[in-house]
């Protein structure tokens, strides 16, 4: 296992952070990226979750890869995504009930979140345990990098709060400033995403 | 699939596919069961203490943390009791209560067994009583907080399941939503009818028992007002006795 920080494992590790980024490239998971990132801490919990989720899947699908029947391999897929998916939910709601309550049924429905299947289904099933744990990890930590960076913007700007402490003092509202309620709506998280993907594209493919 | 072929079995067989999925969600099965068992004794206890907080929320006891609010708890109410529609006494509850009253659904609220959480805010009786109604989406449910005249809302706290984030859900985020029931009556004066409701602002008659309501989410403040005027009623013989 002298080869875990091989050039393969790099690249697949440094890629979907950012130029293979599943939300601002592969253009997954965006429904539950604008759904749970009205506020910052949900949106970090969101991430560790997906991260989780896709790691253990991709390593689990990779190891029985060659036992698992072809025609029936995407139930097996969602049948192990599933499982995961219910013990994170139930460990949330153990140790974590506040936020739990929060994500409400996001945290069920990573299980249709299109990361996790896009991510078996290209790699897990063809790759080994280890780089499927690595393109499981990045691809989710991308995930979760997008989510909390719009998460920032929407509680900043929404409720003049970061992680719930007031950052926006008293003062600045005293002279008139007012929370933007849109940014709290999920139709302004499109628009951040939107942003964030323009920027992503200006930055990176200049030559296009 | 490159790699079949080196596993000796022909794994697109018909038994071998019903064999694999069996063991599959066998193996699944148990392994949910397992981690649903290990975690519930977790889960009820933050489930109690969600609920603790609910409560103590509609007696403006607020922001506290997880053992600071099951502390305040167990000093402020007196007793969790049980009455029925006709005022009687079914259960009376016990100090720091997590017996009686604590433990009623809204089913139970249906088949007439009504929960009274008897409190002592500051050497006050307050009455904590639960309603649940429908709000858009889903469940809605709240606490009121009634002063010891019981006719005056001394507080209110409502919680819903899935309203709309921004519009319907502030009847759950807005704390100054929830602050304006404070002071309100539940009866208008010579009536014994339930008037206290959510209303929009242009239609606030009798401030006296009508809130204004959360602009964009007018159904799910109707679902508010059928929830009081239709849990309150419950407790109507209570009330006035």
């Amino acid at each position: 296992m002298g080869k875990i920080f091989s050039k393969e494992n790099k690249e697949v590790f440094v890629k979907p952070l950012s130029l293979d980024n599943p939300v601002l490239v592969q253009v997954l998971g965006i429904c539950s990226a604008l759904a749970v990132t009205s506020q910052l801490k949900p949106a970090i919990v969101m991430g560790l979750a997906v991260t989780v989720i896709t790691g253990f899947s991709n390593v689990i699908i990779s190891v029985i890869r060659k036992t698992i029947p072809t025609r029936i391999r995407i139930i097996v897929q969602l049948v192990v995504v599933a499982a995961l998916v219910t013990v994170v939910s139930q460990v949330l709601k153990a140790f974590a009930y506040d936020v739990s309550v929060q994500l409400s049924v996001y945290v069920g429905l990573i299980i249709t979140n299109c990361i996790l299947m896009g991510r078996l289904e290209a790699f897990a099933m063809i790759n080994k345990p280890l780089p499927s744990l690595i393109d499981g990890i990045s691809n989710g930590l991308g995930y979760a990098a997008i989510l909390v960076m719009v998460g920032f913007f929407r509680e900043f700007f929404g409720r003049g709060t970061v992680l719930g402490i007031q950052v926006i003092p008293q003062s600045v509202y005293d002279a008139g400033y007012v929370n933007n309620g849109l940014m709290t709506m999920p139709a302004m998280a499109l628009i951040l995403v939107g942003c964030i993907i323009w920027i992503h594209r200006a930055y990176f493919y200049k030559e296009d | 699939m490159t790699e079949e072929k080196k596993s000796g079995l022909n794994t697109n067989s018909n038994p071998y596919i019903i064999i694999y999925s069996s063991i599959l969600v066998i193996v699944v099965a148990f392994l949910l069961a397992f981690v649903s068992r290990s975690l519930k004794p977790v889960q009820d206890i933050n489930v109690a203490l969600d609920k603790k907080k609910q409560i103590l929320a509609s007696l403006n006891i607020r922001g506290l943390d997880d053992a600071a609010s099951a502390e305040k708890y167990s000093q402020v109410v007196v007793a969790d009791m049980i009455i029925d529609e006709h005022g009687d006494t079914l259960a009376s509850g016990s100090k720091g209560g997590e017996k009686d009253a604590f433990v009623l659904n809204s089913a139970s609220y249906k088949a007439g067994k009504l929960a009274l959480f008897v409190c002592n805010v500051d050497g006050q009786t307050k009455y904590v009583v639960p309603v649940y109604g429908m709000g858009l989406w889903g469940a809605i449910w709240g606490y009121i907080a009634i002063d010891s005249d019981k006719s005056t809302v001394y507080g209110a706290y409502f919680n819903h399941d899935s309203e709309t984030a921004g519009l319907g859900a502030e009847i759950k985020d807005s704390k100054a939503w929830q602050d304006q029931f404070i002071g309100k009556k539940i009866f208008s004066a010579g009536s014994d009818d339930v008037a206290l409701k959510v209303l929009k602002k242009s239609d606030v008659k009798d401030p006296v028992t009508q809130c204004d309501g959360v602009t964009g989410a007018t159904l799910t403040c109707n679902g508010v007002s059928a929830m009081l005027e239709e849990g309150l009623s419950k407790y109507k013989v209570f009330l006035l006795r």
